[in-house]
């Protein structure tokens, strides 16, 4: 069954990912577009770097619901880490610092999140439940996130098919993780409470292509409702992988969709040469049953090493060991990602688990390399008695560091023989992934004793429900049929202002293509000068459609007085009156001056640049072609005479 | 099994519609809504939350409610009562350690979720502790003993004398040292009463709370056990204390005098402040770091003077402007022996309270004049108002705090009748409740946006 072995990316086809078993799910994080953040009254979407006062933390595993320890709170505890919260008085207050209990959830936040659940056609709850869901890295000072269900079990169209929608849960963001050495870990708290949803797929994607395309469905799907928040990091997915035989894994905070295929791809193969090396390690004759190590401390053996990693350990007072891994050798060259080996999860989990963080953190005899001299290596390997058919891990650190490492480089050597161990895994930038923390189970979750239960009323659902946006893909359909330019079908049906749009082609007389012009390529052109949708109002916009309706703007103002009300608010009284055609000539003469006075390179130019400071004048009052044949009546004229 | 039992909880609507399907709490059920079908453990509901819903636990770990009458049917699938344990181990005992008794009282230090109204209650053995905070073995040879499991706010003069006898007894046995878990809302005011109560104890006797409920990854509760073990175990002060964090960082806990000590946060973890004076000592698991040098020392006797009494109608009134004189009226005319005002300023309360002033000195009631500013003195000859009052017989405490005379004067009214013997014990400062000088960083509330004060803030972690 392992007989497979897995092609470079770009040769990889469905055929290979059906052999193999691919599956995957995604869980998308969305920020949500509101005033504050989601359990206090401070402001949201406000982020720096700056700080004002630093917090110092421990977090200790406690107890679940159901009764027992959770397997990732104790594996944080192990790692005894201290951890600094960086605070700005700006963004946050005593509510994030777990000073002061959580005040109740955003109504605005509750509100989006129940349209997005009805979006994706899932089954709303009737009551909501605020949860615990406990995170001992430190990611949030109180240890746990407050999270709660909106919806279940719903599906959203992927072409022919459906794609299952597990849930959507409202949440709090954690913190930006700053740095993490030793046994410190620095948090900045900006982004910490921000409202949150996650939609949860079904484990429904075959190949690494479809996750990628699913992704860019929900991003967008989420995107029409114009209350979510965009930019970095405001839209992140977590993606899971597995592959027959191997287990769910989570790629944690991927940011763009982008990456989602080369991810999966790496982690579906890491799972699959994992399984073969099991196979491997079944056919040496070492199972999970008779899976041994050994270990020695070898620090007198390394006295006088020249391998400046342990050299300098040893300076500091450090030790060193060694572990023999018997009948290994070579295995820890074992290939598990695109240019990574097997020794890369040994020595992921020593830096997180036993906190030694600086690399290299472990050498092994399988690659020697430029490290220890032979000589060197030989000692080490006497000191644990090594035939030719072992390998042995060297690992160094403080007494207690290292006491933690040497067991987990047994612990995860020993998980081979087993299978796939569940854990969370980092998205990394070359495209593989690398440990995070075990994955944890559902005992990590618990009831927020602080807030009560919220009733979703069914007049509320009533009110969203009126405001829910048509789904884009029925609006790319709509809006094909109704002759949209190609180019801008796909934006403005994402488009907040996709609803103005069938009201300017439906009720104000418009044809798509004008439509089309002022409310996707204008926004387009504004959005390239730094002016977001968002701060365009609709009702501005809207009215400022209606002006050219009523005749009081011409199309080609248009433009000009969106981007004056993105700035400054629109008010169609202040528009300037319409000119008519008798009225130009005033104009023609005074911007004919004014041509006049400048140098000029060729007078046969004299009516362009004429046309050009009239049009300054008068755009938005009188259509640019009437202007153009005004002037040129104008200089006709003029050389007639 | 009881109704009550099957159903916790629930009621209206939701009850119903459990008992037509035949559903009980804890079983692992499948209730289809017209909707769509919901699957999960169905959860205890909160009393204080309404009758129309049913709770259940998904498998995903979230809780959900489901409106009682959108259910058309339901079944059980399985049955799985959850048991909250903390993991017990027996405390080891080592003959190198000496002896601290940890006495509960209730509050937050060791407490555990209950389903049913959503709320924290306690929970407290040796081993539990031990199975939370391994650390404690490494400090003590630790004894724990119930004595009442209720929340601060509950703690009231019988629960004052049981834990003061209780603490003479093992003093009398050999303590080493004595802690008393506590909430925190009333900490003040049980260690005030303690500082009266037990006199002279040879051995530090510390009084420990948390902000953050044990059962949160993030509680204060560790840290303040650790620190208050350390402390009854280790510390030279043999005083009543109050344990808890110095700033809001995990870092190190202060040792306040148990007279002079206050909640001021309703929330925040440092909030015990020492008031008009310094706090004794900083402790960390290292060790003490001490403040000051007037303290009690402890000693090797089994020596202590316990005076475990109290007179309950006593109160304190707490002036605002255009207070009722019939609202003192009330107090003496129900029969209250003492009255402590929380008088504004150095100690006064407005001209139309002067009668009723008069009528409580000729009914024979005691009273007393603290500060409602907290910090300061109750200087009532600098005013013709404060001159005016103590004409009427109106005592000024000096800087005692209200809470703590308060308590002072119902435990020397239960010694005498004699207004002038209780003015004795009043006026005669037992552990600090008066001190005789203000030091100049007695009184140190940092005023927040002043540049020098964010500047000290930024660098040191709080």
């Amino acid at each position: 069954m392992y007989d497979f072995q897995f092609k470079p990316f770009e040769e990889m086809t469905p055929e290979d990912y059906a052999t193999v078993g691919f599956k995957s799910g995604l869980e998308v994080h969305q920020q949500l577009l509101t005033t504050s953040k989601l359990f206090c009254r401070c402001p949201a979407g406000r982020y720096s770097k700056e700080f004002h006062a630093e917090i110092l933390r421990h977090m200790r595993p406690t107890l679940s619901e159901l009764g027992e320890y959770d397997g990732t709170a104790l594996m944080e505890f192990k790692t005894k880490k201290e951890i600094i919260y960086r605070v700005n008085k700006e963004t946050v207050c005593t509510y994030e610092m777990d000073d002061t209990p959580p005040f109740m959830m955003d109504d605005e936040a509750l509100d989006i999140a129940l349209e997005i659940s009805m979006l994706s056609g899932l089954t709303l709850v009737d009551e909501v439940h605020i949860a615990r869901k406990q995170y001992l890295d430190g990611s949030i000072p109180t240890g746990f996130q407050r999270t709660a269900i909106c919806g279940i079990n719903g599906s959203v169209p992927y072409g022919e098919r459906k794609v299952s929608m597990i849930q959507l849960g409202i949440e709090e963001d954690s913190c930006r993780e700053i740095s993490d050495v030793g046994h410190r870990r620095i948090y900045n708290t900006d982004r910490l409470g921000m409202p949150l949803i996650e939609l949860v797929t079904g484990p429904d994607m075959r190949t690494p292509e479809e996750v990628a395309e699913v992704g860019q469905i929900l991003r967008k799907m989420m995107r029409t409702t114009g209350r979510v928040r965009r930019g970095i990091g405001a839209t992140r997915a977590d993606t899971n992988v597995s592959v027959t035989g191997g287990t769910r894994i989570e790629i944690k905070g991927v940011p763009k969709i982008g990456m989602m295929p080369l991810l999966t791809y790496n982690e579906a193969q890491r799972q699959w040469n994992l399984l073969r090396l099991r196979e491997e390690l079944k056919s040496r004759g070492i199972t999970e049953e008779t899976f041994t190590y050994e270990h020695a401390d070898i620090t007198r053996i390394l006295k006088k090493t020249r391998f400046t990693p342990i050299a300098d350990a040893m300076k500091n007072g450090q030790i060193v060991a060694a572990v023999k891994l018997p009948g290994w050798v070579d295995l820890l060259r074992w290939q598990t990602q695109d240019n990574t080996v097997f020794s890369r999860e040994i020595a992921d989990r020593v830096r997180v688990i036993a906190c030694l963080t600086v690399l290299p953190n472990i050498i092994h005899s399988d690659t020697m390399g430029e490290t220890l001299s032979g000589a060197e290596w030989k000692g080490a390997k006497k000191a644990l008695d090594c035939t030719p058919d072992d390998t042995i891990v060297i690992v160094w650190g403080s007494a207690q560091d290292v006491e933690t490492a040497v067991k987990e480089i047994a612990i995860r050597a020993k998980e081979v023989t087993i299978g796939i161990p569940s854990e969370t895994r980092q998205a990394l930038r070359d495209g593989t992934t690398g440990f995070e923390r075990i994955l944890p189970g559902p005992q990590r979750m618990y009831p927020d004793t602080d807030l009560p239960p919220i009733r979703v009323e069914p007049e509320r659902l009533e009110r969203l429900r009126k405001r829910m946006p048509v789904q884009y893909w029925d609006r790319i359909r709509q809006f094909t049929e109704a002759g949209v330019p190609k180019d801008a079908i796909e934006g403005l049906a994402i488009s907040p202002l996709a609803p103005l749009f069938e009201f300017a082609v439906g009720e104000m007389g418009f044809s798509a293509t004008e439509a089309a012009v002022m409310l996707w390529r204008y926004p387009r052109r504004l959005r390239r000068e730094g002016i977001t949708y968002d701060e365009m109002k609709l009702d501005d916009v809207r009215a400022i459609l209606q002006s050219v309706s009523d005749g009081k703007l011409t199309r080609d103002g248009v433009l000009n007085v969106l981007r004056h009300a993105a700035r400054n608010g629109f008010d169609a009284a202040a528009l300037p009156s319409r000119l008519k055609r008798s009225e130009l000539e005033s104009f023609i003469q005074k911007a004919k001056q004014q041509v006049r006075y400048s140098k000029l390179h060729d007078e046969k130019n004299i009516p362009n640049l004429t046309l050009d400071k009239v049009m300054d004048e008068v755009r938005g009052r009188i259509p640019g072609a009437d202007v153009a044949e005004e002037v040129a009546a104008h200089f006709a004229k003029e050389v007639q005479s | 099994m009881s109704d009550k039992d099957t159903y916790k909880g629930y009621r209206g609507i939701a009850l119903e519609a459990l008992k037509k399907y035949g559903i009980r709490v804890w079983s692992d059920a499948r209730i289809l809504t017209d909707a769509d079908t919901f699957e999960g453990i169905v959860l205890p509901r909160s009393e204080t939350a309404d009758g129309d819903h049913i709770v259940i636990k998904m498998i995903t770990g979230y809780n959900v409610g489901i409106r009682a009458d959108r259910i058309r049917g339901a079944e059980e699938l399985g049955y799985k009562e959850a048991h909250y344990k903390i993991p017990e181990k027996a405390f080891p005992y080592d003959p190198k350690k000496s002896r601290v008794v940890l006495f509960g009282t209730g509050g937050t230090i060791a407490s555990r979720l209950d389903y049913r109204t959503g709320a924290v209650i306690p929970a407290f053995t040796p081993g539990e502790l031990y199975g939370s905070v391994p650390e404690l073995a490494d400090i003590c040879n630790l004894e724990t003993d119930k004595l009442f499991g209720v929340f601060s706010e509950n703690m009231g003069p019988q629960e004052y004398m049981t834990l003061a006898t209780r603490i003479g007894e093992e003093i009398e046995k050999g303590v080493r040292g004595i802690v008393v878990g506590h909430g925190t809302d009333t900490m003040h005011h049980t260690s005030a009463v303690l500082s009266f109560m037990v006199q002279n104890s040879p051995v530090p006797i510390v009084m420990v709370g948390s902000q953050r409920s044990s059962d949160r990854p993030s509680s204060d509760a560790a840290l303040n056990l650790i620190h208050s073990v350390k402390t009854a175990a280790d510390c030279d002060i043999a005083e009543v204390m109050v344990c808890m964090f110095g700033p809001t960082s995990d870092d190190y806990g202060l040792l306040h005098r148990g007279t002079r000590v206050r909640k001021m946060h309703s929330s925040y973890r440092s909030t015990f402040r020492t008031l008009s004076d310094v706090p004794l000592a900083m402790v960390n698991r290292e060790g003490f770091s001490y403040l000051r040098d007037d303290y009690k020392k402890r000693r090797n006797d089994r020596e202590v003077d316990i005076k475990a009494v109290f007179e309950e109608r006593v109160g304190i009134l707490y002036y605002y402007p255009n207070m009722q004189p019939d609202m003192m009226d009330m107090m003496v005319e129900k029969g209250y022996k003492g009255i402590v005002i929380a008088g504004t300023g150095l100690g006064h309360v407005n001209k139309p309270l002067y009668p009723a002033l008069k009528r409580a000195r000729e009914a024979g009631v005691a009273v007393y004049m603290t500060v409602q500013t907290l910090w300061g003195y109750a200087q009532m000859y600098v005013y013709e108002t404060g001159r005016e009052m103590m004409g009427l017989g109106v005592i000024p405490l000096q800087n005692m705090l209200p809470e703590v005379a308060y308590i002072k004067l119902g435990w020397a009214l239960a010694q005498s009748d004699d207004l002038e013997e209780v003015k004795d014990i009043m006026l005669t400062s037992i552990n600090g409740e008066i001190t005789t000088r203000e030091p100049y960083n007695g009184y140190l509330v940092f005023q927040g946006g002043i540049p020098e004060v964010d500047e000290f803030v930024s660098e040191i972690r709080r």
